[in-house]
């Protein structure tokens, strides 16, 4: 049997705004995957220590405050740091179209925006699970 | 409203346009959708008649504006006397750039000034903070001591100008920082009009910016309303938002149940501290959102006003200033599209005119670039010129409530305010606000609808144009607004340079006569005025308050 895909959906700093994080959380599950949801406000740190805790394939990170710079790239060098090159790292929020190539630079895999369906994600995660 | 022998020569009327008329032209060319819903799924008919309304009673529901019920504005002139006011939210980076901001906007028009403070402000967090690291500036300007609050505000003629505060968990601490800045300048808080946002119950259900746990936050919330009543008697000590809850994904049914709810809440809590409703409800003001569908807001904003006044009656409210409902509105962030984002001035035109005919005191509109950053300076202009064209060259302003009679109107008006009767039951059942809270009703509530939404568009079933259906492949080209990253070096700079000249040992006392009063059960905002005036910032004066009433934390619900 095919194992289950197990995405951490992750808000991370102080952004309260968890509306598309918890959406795309539900349609990650309803599509078969196994998700786990952090809550509000958490560090770089504590996401990937979650991510490493749970066997996570993907870490979806949510910011809408701006403050993806430096937050998405940091989660990517501290997976480094620790050593894990297999998890998938996507990101989604108010992200301004200049700062989308800067990021993947940085190491995020893909950034997703306002707008994006649902099932655009679902399927980009299946195609690009690592593992 | 209508004789009998009239209402049957209608009904008799419409039973024939139905099955004559209407059949043979459904024949020809049906309908494009088997039903039409608004977006809290009210099933809306072809058409609307005196039928629809038979049951309400003009002068007990509908009446006169500035009289009771209040169906048709608060005030007799309307807007023939006062346009709303103009206040866009703003904020980012230092005081400084936000001062210049401000400026900018006064200089175009603008009337009201309204704070947007950035993440660790509202968390009470200095910018030097671990948590604040890359939030500086980002979602508004950082305010960490009564210092950064005299440049905010530097110029600025605080006695003749009013200014909202979007802040909730530190509420008293920024509006201590806001009266201690102005009275610097000899300006007494008798003269300061304005508002601070201080509503804690939306931000455990929606905004997510809470710090402490309900109950002592509740307490803050009463201190600052007997404060505000007694010494800053031009000030509204809340505005009850039902804002950020739709935002988060709740439909205009569930905004107008949920903010009317909390609003009896703190009412009742008000109350129970032995304060007279009469004093301090005319302090009260909300703010709602404006969204996509067009009547159903303006129905909204209507039964809104008939509830709150029923409902302060039978809280005991006497004088008629304590039945107003008074708020604000700003146009739905979330309806806006990163995709072809110029459109989104016509979107908030339409949200804009919704608030305007649903008799708003004060505006914000939204941005067109906003699905993708903070406004540039350009795109706040358009907002702010979008406001004047309605006010100035529409005509809609000429008459009062000109959609007052109308038979969809009115019908709607009367099926928001029944739904939201209802929720008020079910919250009721549940044992009031906060156990429903704890129990996570809200949340579950208004994640379900955001998901049912998300779905409907993802369906085509809501059209979003230029992101389900005329979608283009385009270069988005719009200036975006940086935040100066040197900033937040100059800011921890500013910060590290009060704490060496500041008295330190006035804030050491101020901050432990604080915590002394925090445990007990005093009224703290003449302690807090004490610490912020000491320049104890904004991190050290939370924290004492943190060490006294703890931490919430949030069940996680999706």
């Amino acid at each position: 049997m095919e194992r289950k895909i197990r995405v951490l959906v992750a808000k991370p700093g102080l952004d309260g705004h968890d509306r598309g994080a918890k959406v795309v959380a539900r349609a990650l599950r309803d599509a078969g995957m196994e998700v786990i949801y952090t809550g509000l406000h958490q560090t770089p740190e504590m996401i990937v220590e979650t991510a490493i805790q749970e066997d996570a394939h993907v870490i979806g990170l949510s910011a809408l405050s701006g403050a993806h710079f430096p937050l998405f790239p940091e989660v990517v060098r501290l997976l480094k740091e620790r050593g894990v090159d297999d998890i998938l790292v996507i990101g989604g929020g108010i992200i301004p179209p200049e700062d989308i190539p800067k990021l993947k630079a940085a190491g995020v895999d893909e950034v997703f925006g306002p707008g994006t369906p649902l099932n655009e994600i679902v399927e980009y995660i299946r195609r690009n699970v690592k593992r | 409203m209508y004789d009998r022998k009239e209402l049957e020569s209608i009904r008799e009327r419409e039973r024939r346009w139905n099955q004559e008329r209407v059949k043979e032209w459904l024949k020809k060319r049906p309908e494009r959708a088997e039903s039409f819903r608004t977006l809290s799924g009210i099933e809306v008919k072809r058409l609307y008649t005196p039928l629809d309304i038979e049951d309400l009673d003009y002068s007990e529901d509908i009446g006169f504006p500035g009289e009771y019920p209040f169906t048709r504005g608060i005030h007799a002139t309307m807007y023939r006397g006062r346009l709303w006011t103009f206040r866009q939210f703003s904020g980012f980076g230092t005081a400084e750039e936000t001062n210049e901001r401000f400026k900018y906007l006064l200089a175009h028009g603008e009337t009201g000034l309204s704070v947007a403070f950035d993440y660790p402000t509202l968390y009470g967090y200095d910018t030097d903070h671990p948590m604040a690291k890359g939030e500086f500036g980002k979602c508004g300007v950082a305010v960490s001591s009564l210092e950064d609050m005299e440049i905010l505000f530097k110029d600025i003629p605080v006695d003749k100008i009013t200014t909202s505060m979007t802040i909730n968990g530190p509420a008293a601490i920024i509006w201590a920082m806001y009266i201690a800045a102005a009275e610097k300048r000899g300006i007494p808080k008798e003269s300061l009009g304005g508002t601070i946002q201080n509503d804690i119950l939306k931000e455990y259900i929606a905004q997510k910016s809470y710090i402490f746990p309900p109950e002592p936050s509740m307490r803050l919330i009463v201190d600052t309303i007997e404060y505000g009543m007694k010494y800053v008697p031009k000030w509204n000590t809340i505005s009850i938002s039902g804002y950020h809850i739709r935002e988060a994904g709740a439909t205009a049914v569930q905004e107008l149940a949920f903010t009317l709810a909390d609003g009896f809440e703190y009412v009742k809590a008000a109350i129970s501290r032995g304060l007279d409703i009469d004093k301090f409800a005319p302090r009260l003001s909300f703010f709602f959102n404006a969204h996509n569908n067009f009547f159903e807001e303006i129905a909204k904003f209507r039964a809104a006003r008939r509830l709150w006044a029923r409902g302060m009656k039978e809280l005991g409210a006497k004088k008629e200033r304590s039945l107003w409902m008074r708020f604000h509105t700003q146009t739905a962030g979330c309806s806006l599209t990163a995709q072809q984002p110029e459109i989104n001035v016509i979107r908030v035109t339409l949200q804009a005119l919704a608030a305007v005919l649903g008799g708003t005191q004060s505006l914000h509109t939204n941005s067109l670039d906003e699905a993708l950053a903070l406004p540039s300076e350009k795109a706040v202009r358009i907002a702010l010129r979008t406001q004047q064209i309605i006010a100035y060259e529409s005509g809609v302003t000429d008459t009062v409530d000109p959609l007052g009679g109308s038979y969809y109107v009115e019908w709607l008006t009367e099926r928001m305010e029944e739904e939201a009767q209802r929720y008020f039951d079910r919250i009721e059942e549940l044992g009031g606000v906060i156990p429903a809270i704890e129990k996570g009703f809200f949340q579950r509530e208004i994640a379900e609808s955001a998901y049912r939404y998300q779905q409907e568009v993802e369906r085509g079933e809501r059209v979003i144009v230029g992101v389900n259906r005329y979608v283009m492949d385009e270069e988005i080209d719009i200036p975006i607004l940086r935040v100066d990253e040197e900033g937040e070096r100059r800011q921890i700079e500013r910060l590290r340079r009060l704490k060496e000249r500041r008295d330190s040992s006035k804030v050491r006392e101020s901050l432990s006569r604080l915590k002394r009063a925090a445990e007990g059960d005093e009224n703290l905002m003449p302690y807090i005025l004490d610490c912020v005036k000491s320049y104890a910032t904004l991190g050290e004066t939370t924290d004492v308050l943190r060490e006294v009433f703890g931490v919430y934390k949030e069940p996680i619900i999706f």
